[in-house]
């Protein structure tokens, strides 16, 4: 069904398009031929899977969490460690990718946006790898909680521009990474880290992403000797989710569950669940669920995790929800934070409180589900980035 | 194309140009400080000579604008001001002025309130156009319908690298006026314009009889008269927006920003504009 969207004028359904200032029309248009260039170009599909061995560490192992399902007693689930890959996330899937094609396109400037870092820090090391300036925009209020990314991108040498705008968190961060592009559009890159924005980047991303999902494929077919009864990510713009759910879209006995940040609870209003509680918006180029007022201005959302931090989502993640191909659920923080700890106990992985979301909903089904029943969980990041954010929540001083 | 036969803007500049003169678009952001100050401003500048009023109907993520108008949009959200409350004090303004009145608009707040529900409402209020910067004209096809049903013009932008396949294809659904961009970059004062405008007005008139702005990074009457020569009207917007947020809430904000209007509309009609 999906696998031939979007169509030609960038959409999934009645979601995408390029909803961009006309300056950046052209450079959409430029980006979408280059990226039909290399998706033919052997050499090119050579040099991304070189990097993605020899750099990245890639293929991710599929693991077998014994520890972590017998304690729940009853589906076994398995952990596609998307936190092994160099930078420590499944970002850097999509950077190499991406950096390649800009590298193709004769650019010079990387541009990019971050909420948690995680996307920044792979982005800063590919340009770093392949001596290219790299700004990266970072609300300010992503800067307080994610120091230590902060540093990581500097010492890769990229310029980190703080944003004051706004909510200071992600979504402005990608608005000032828009307002730069816009500025210079002639020699920059603007390499986006989810499958959000206009088209064609939705596209491109998760084409960079699916590598997860088709290892992951593979991966349990060869260890379990079938296809999986769900597959589970954490959604904020989406790209680890789509990138493990898009090679499984066509297998209709496979449960694509997708899980938001509930935050305080839904009910609070202090959240991120935008296909949960949003309506249809347009954000940052594209017509996607959008949590906003009845005004349509875009309202502040909250989450433990910065990564998932976002009032938008990808369009191809709207359309599975419409389609009913994929259901999205949510975890709180406290969900999160009890999947934290419950992984770092049972499996001696301490995993990114983004990756927490997914396991918190896997928890959840594992138990629900007999004993038969596999269950692969995207563990999208590590959580080395977390622990300050972490001790904090449990009273510990780490300054001390 | 027939009905911007009717277009209250293009006529208004037409006559501007017929008397040898250049037309001035003046914007200010609506709702900042409220609506109130901004029925009061838009009438007042009406009578001190712009041509063409420009609204900004506040965005919580103008990706299009810089810090000034970002700021002004802030301060609008924060006063509370709706698409509803916009549309009301656009009533109020043609209930006392005939000045041609354009929103400029991204397309979120739009698509909330119904594209049919807002051309509608903005006709019926005595509006005359709308420019919405993040909608090119791959996604306008709803809005352009509505807006033509009503009797609205759907106004572009070209910017320094649009290609002339764009501009042809854009030209031929433009209406009121072709808004030029001066630059790749976004709203803001700006000490130069780099851009060979004559070449990039020229390229418009090419596909395009409609009269064409220039606008961004333009905030003095020397450098609105520089520009004038390769276009039709100027477009100033953020120099009047740090106007209003300087004096907001004294009772010298209608006056200042009105004698700025003055000087830029007395340039403006000076013979060296030609």
């Amino acid at each position: 069904m999906t696998l031939a969207l979007p169509d030609d004028r960038g959409y999934y359904g009645r979601f995408g398009g390029k909803f961009v200032p006309e300056t950046l029309m052209p450079a959409l248009e430029e980006l979408i031929e280059a990226y039909e260039q290399v998706s033919k170009d052997s050499a090119f599909q050579e040099e991304y899977r070189y990097y993605l061995a020899n750099y990245v560490g890639r293929p991710s192992p599929l693991y077998f969490a014994r520890g972590l399902t017998e304690s729940l007693g009853g589906a076994s689930i398995y952990l596609k460690r998307e936190d092994l890959n160099h930078t420590g996330a499944h970002k850097i899937n999509n950077t190499i990718g991406q950096v390649l094609l800009a590298r193709r396109m004769g650019k010079k400037r990387i541009i990019a946006e971050t909420g948690a870092g995680q996307h920044g820090v792979a982005t800063a090391t590919v340009a770093a790898m392949f001596g290219l300036e790299c700004a990266v925009y970072m609300g300010e209020e992503d800067i307080k909680r994610q120091s230590l990314n902060v540093f990581r991108m500097k010492l890769l040498g990229a310029e980190v521009v703080p944003v004051a705008s706004g909510s200071k968190t992600l979504k402005d961060a990608m608005n000032e990474a828009m307002r730069d592009w816009v500025t210079n559009i002639a020699t920059s890159y603007y390499l986006i880290g989810s499958v959000a924005g206009p088209h064609p980047y939705p596209m491109i991303v998760r084409d960079f992403q699916r590598v997860i999902g088709d290892e992951a494929r593979r991966q349990i077919l060869e260890q379990a000797g079938r296809l999986p009864d769900c597959v589970v990510a954490c959604v904020g713009g989406g790209s680890n989710a789509m990138g493990m759910f898009y090679p499984f879209i066509g297998d209709r006995e496979v449960r694509l569950v997708g899980v938001e940040a509930a935050g305080h609870g839904l009910e609070t209003g202090l959240h991120a669940a935008t296909l949960s509680k949003g309506k249809p918006g347009v954000l940052h180029g594209s017509l996607s669920y959008l949590l906003q007022d009845g005004d349509g201005q875009v309202v502040p959302v909250h989450s433990i995790s910065a990564g998932l931090d976002y009032p938008g989502v990808g369009p191809e993640h709207s359309y599975l929800k419409e389609s009913g191909r994929a259901e999205y659920v949510s975890a709180t923080d406290r969900e999160a934070l009890d999947a934290f700890k419950l992984l770092c106990r049972t499996e001696g992985i301490i995993p990114a409180l983004e990756s927490a979301h997914a396991l918190a909903a896997a928890v959840r089904l594992a138990r629900e589900l007999p004993g038969e029943n596999v269950i692969i969980v995207n563990l999208s990041g590590r959580g080395d980035k977390d622990v300050h954010t972490v001790a904090a929540e449990m009273g510990v001083s780490l300054n001390d | 194309m027939t009905r911007t036969a009717n277009s209250r803007i293009k006529a208004r500049l037409e006559e501007v140009l017929a008397s040898g003169q250049k037309g001035l678009i003046a914007y200010i952001t609506a709702g900042d400080p409220d609506l109130k100050t901004t029925v009061e401003l838009a009438v007042a500048m009406a009578e001190a000579g712009t041509d063409v009023l420009e609204l900004g109907v506040p965005f919580s993520d103008p990706v299009a604008d810089g810090p000034t108008i970002q700021a002004a949009s802030q301060r609008a959200l924060a006063g509370g001001t709706t698409v509803q409350g916009i549309i009301e004090a656009v009533q109020a303004i043609r209930s006392r002025s005939d000045v041609p009145l354009v929103l400029m608009t991204y397309y979120n707040p739009v698509l909330q309130y119904g594209p049919a529900k807002f051309a509608a409402g903005l006709a019926r209020a005595g509006g005359d156009g709308l420019i919405v910067p993040d909608l090119p004209p791959e996604e306008s096809d709803e809005l352009l319908k509505a807006l033509d049903k009503n009797g609205l013009d759907l106004i572009p932008l070209v910017t320094p690298n649009t290609p002339p396949g764009r501009l042809q294809m854009i030209a031929a659904r433009a209406r009121g006026f072709i808004y030029c961009v001066s630059v790749t970059g976004v709203t803001g004062e700006r000490e130069n314009i780099l851009t060979d405008l004559s070449a990039m007005t020229g390229a418009v008139r090419q596909y395009s009889e409609l009269p064409v702005a220039v606008g961004f990074g333009i905030s003095g009457p020397e450098q609105a008269v520089k520009v004038a020569r390769h276009c039709d009207a100027v477009v100033v917007g953020s120099a009047l927006v740090n106007i209003v947020s300087r004096r907001a809430g004294s009772a010298g904000l209608v006056n200042e920003v009105c004698e700025k209007v003055k000087e830029l509309k007395q340039a403006l009609a000076g013979p060296e504009v030609n």
